[in-house]
């Protein structure tokens, strides 16, 4: 029997998300909320290693209230249980505050065996939430999973990626993973789920629920802060070849020369 | 709620439409926030007459001043330094020098005296080694443990680390630990003269802005840079400097986790983050086929070949050529990009190359705007041309050497 926890952040897709060049700021209109997609494969492999051992998946999320329907997504693909931790006190979190947070509400839920986040989250791609929270829960951790290759009730054995290969690591339970795209292919939602999903509370657990430290969530608690935010500048002169191929080639060569690279 | 609206708003409604997740919303002439605002302050700075003040309260109970120059972490693989360390070292000597603080490079493992020694040539005041079988390959929970002992007892101001593997896991964890500050993946750093702040600067909503970013109340204030983005430190031979080395006792440290097998999975791996020159096709290449075109000028320069994520994704080229914010950041001397139309995130990946050159058929394409030199026409029809004149080229050259001899 496994108990399992899944953290899930909702993000703009930012495949959609484009700068508006005369304004100068991002063109949001239409820009749907979705599960950061690497989550969608942490639900994956949580509903996989549960349909393996047995147990139950809880899928736990910390943002603003309309998070909520990403939980119910959750839901819909199968998980037993959602937490929604919100609060205006947690808004402003950097990755620091994020994991405290994340690690309070998962001590609320008690005897967890294994944590599975995404890889990174795709709008501010920092992958610093799930070592993060490893290390506030003291759980050792490993990041880049591609593969669960064993689990048990005591151990996990796992293939990491690294940059030229992969390493196999074991890791004692309870732990945390985080995964990458290859681990899984993903499920669609079921009619079972998506009836529950329409009825289901999403129960919601504030700051004081949770007892944690006022000065290490939200805005208070992150040393890292931004100070400014602006769209890349065009900088370079360019120098435009005209006429022909050939004689566009030939000034080309004539670059190459002088950079000594012919 | 700590975002406020002081009477001086004139209700012009510019942080309604700079605010990166629409949660301002204006109500009589006044801005209300909405529940998703996440205090990320770019309102703050858009507001043209400074009527939006964020709050935070200063929670930190630790002496600023005590805590003194920049170190870099020395990630090593098999007792072979990364090569983003010397990137780093580099950057980093340039921070030290502007705050006139030391650089000093933290190495980890077994053998690696010599290692400590040559990273001195390459402008480190002070290497701190600790030499143990126990370092030798890279543990989380070990490395967590002897890093943040060493912050602890060196207090170093500046922290960074590469954004790799370990570098990527080992951050988050240490910065945890003793409760401070990690920026991710940064393409750029400067030390704020004013307050001795370093600054931060990294793309976020997928590289369609940037994001300058302080730790201003706590230490060390640390940061994650990818690989490729700096250049390399240059080797000078008036640098002088020493190696400290380290005893920590690590016979107590116990971990969870086990690294039971390494394996190396690509024999001939692309090393385009090494590649002085790198021709890169995007969609405009057409098809797998047509990529060969590409291969062959790069073949002919004795460079790498690169892609954009629309030609790895059509399957004509493997992701290891990927150039981008999800694939490599690179910077050749010459970056010859074809059929590429230069999106954001693409660019993030090649912008810090010193030679831009662009083919593209459409005149408007953005890559013009960051080209240094712009070829508009079809790729197709310039780059045999262009083969062709440096394979006639060259066969004068060797045709005039071989004269002479
Ligand atoms: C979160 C996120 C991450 C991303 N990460 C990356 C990344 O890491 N790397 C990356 O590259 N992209 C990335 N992208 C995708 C990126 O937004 C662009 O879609 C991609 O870079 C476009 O590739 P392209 O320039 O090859 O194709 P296109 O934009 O389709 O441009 C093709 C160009 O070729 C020109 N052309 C066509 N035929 C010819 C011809 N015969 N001769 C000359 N020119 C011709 C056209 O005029 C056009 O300008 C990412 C996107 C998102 C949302
Ligand atoms: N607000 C959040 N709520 C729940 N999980 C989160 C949150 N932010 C990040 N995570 C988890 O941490 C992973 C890495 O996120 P990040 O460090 O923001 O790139 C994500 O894939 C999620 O699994």
């Amino acid at each position: 029997m496994m108990n399992i926890v899944v953290c899930i952040k909702q993000v703009p897709n930012t495949t959609e998300v484009k700068i508006d060049k005369k304004t100068n700021t991002l063109v949001r209109s239409g820009v749907e909320s979705i599960i950061n997609p690497y989550d969608m494969h942490a639900i994956e492999e949580g509903l996989r290693i549960r349909e393996e051992l047995g147990g139950k998946v809880t899928v736990i999320s910390m943002g603003p209230p309309q998070v909520a329907d990403s939980l119910k997504e959750a839901i819909s693909l199968g998980v037993d249980d959602i937490i929604l931790l919100s609060d205006r006190a947690f808004a402003g979190a950097d990755s620091l505050a994020t994991s405290y947070a994340l690690a309070k509400g998962i001590e609320s839920i008690g005897n967890v065996d294994l944590i599975i986040c995404g890889k990174q989250a795709i709008d501010g791609d920092t992958a610093q939430v799930g070592p993060g929270l490893a290390e506030h829960l003291s759980l050792p951790h490993t990041t880049y999973v591609k593969e669960v290759s064993n689990v048990n009730d005591k151990n996990i054995k796992v293939k990491r990626t690294i940059e030229d290969g992969y390493e196999v690591v074991e890791m004692d339970l309870p732990a945390l993973i985080t995964v990458v795209k290859e681990i899984n292919e993903t499920r669609f939602p079921s009619i079972r789920g998506i009836l529950r999903s329409r009825e289901i509370e999403v129960p919601v657990l504030t700051a004081d629920n949770l007892e944690v430290d006022k000065n290490k969530i939200g805005l208070n608690g992150s040393p890292t802060q931004v100070v400014s935010v602006f769209t890349p500048q065009v900088e370079a002169q360019t120098e435009i070849f005209n006429g022909e191929p050939a004689e566009q080639a030939h000034k080309l060569v004539e670059v190459l020369r002088q950079q000594k690279i012919i | 709620m700590s975002i406020r609206v002081t009477d001086s708003c004139i209700g012009c409604g510019v942080c309604m439409n700079k605010c990166p997740f629409g949660a301002i919303k204006m109500e009589n002439g006044k801005p209300i926030f909405l529940d998703n605002c996440t205090l990320c302050g770019s309102c703050v700075e858009a507001c043209p007459v400074d009527a939006i003040e964020i709050e935070k309260k200063v929670v930190n109970d630790i002496n600023l001043a005590d805590y003194k120059n920049v170190w870099v972490f020395g990630e090593q693989r098999d007792g072979e330094i990364s090569s983003v360390v010397y990137e780093l070292v580099g950057e980093g000597r340039k921070l030290a020098d502007k705050l006139n603080e030391d650089l000093c490079v933290v190495l980890y493992g077994n053998n690696l005296k010599k290692k400590a020694e040559e990273l001195i040539k390459y402008g480190v005041h002070k290497v701190y080694l600790l030499e143990n079988s126990k370092l030798e390959t890279y543990n989380d929970e070990i490395y967590t443990t002897v890093v943040t002992g060493m912050i602890e007892k060196y207090k170093p101001s500046i922290i960074l680390l590469g954004a790799t593997t370990i570098g990527r896991s080992l951050g988050p964890r240490v910065a945890a630990r003793i409760e401070t500050g990690l920026t991710a993946d940064c393409t750029g750093l400067d030390i704020d003269e004013e307050k001795g702040v370093l600054l931060q600067t990294r793309p976020a909503f997928g590289g369609n802005i940037m994001a300058t970013i302080v730790c201003e109340n706590h230490r060390p204030q640390m940061a994650t840079v990818r690989p490729g983005v700096m250049k390399s430190a240059l080797i000078k031979s008036d640098y002088k400097g020493e190696i400290i080395t380290e005893d920590f006792d690590l016979d107590k440290l116990e971990s969870k986790t086990r690294v039971i097998e390494i394996v190396k999975e690509m024999q001939d791996r692309v090393k385009i983050e090494e590649a002085e020159i790198i021709v890169a096709g995007g969609r405009g290449v057409g098809s797998a086929e047509k990529f060969d075109i590409i291969k062959k000028l790069a073949d002919l320069l004795g460079g790498a070949v690169g892609a954009t994520r629309a030609a790895v994704d059509n399957g004509w080229i493997s992701h290891d050529h990927q150039v981008g914010q999800t694939g490599k950041t690179v910077s050749p001397k010459i970056y010859i990009a074809c059929g590429i139309s230069g999106a954001v995130q693409h660019l993030v990946g090649m912008k810090p190359s010193d030679i831009i050159i662009a083919i593209n058929k459409d005149p408007q394409a953005s890559i013009f705007n960051y080209a240094t030199y712009g070829l508009v026409g079809d790729l197709h029809e310039i780059i045999p041309i262009l083969i062709n004149q440096i394979a006639e080229g060259k066969d004068f050259m060797e045709a005039a050497a071989s004269a002479q001899s």
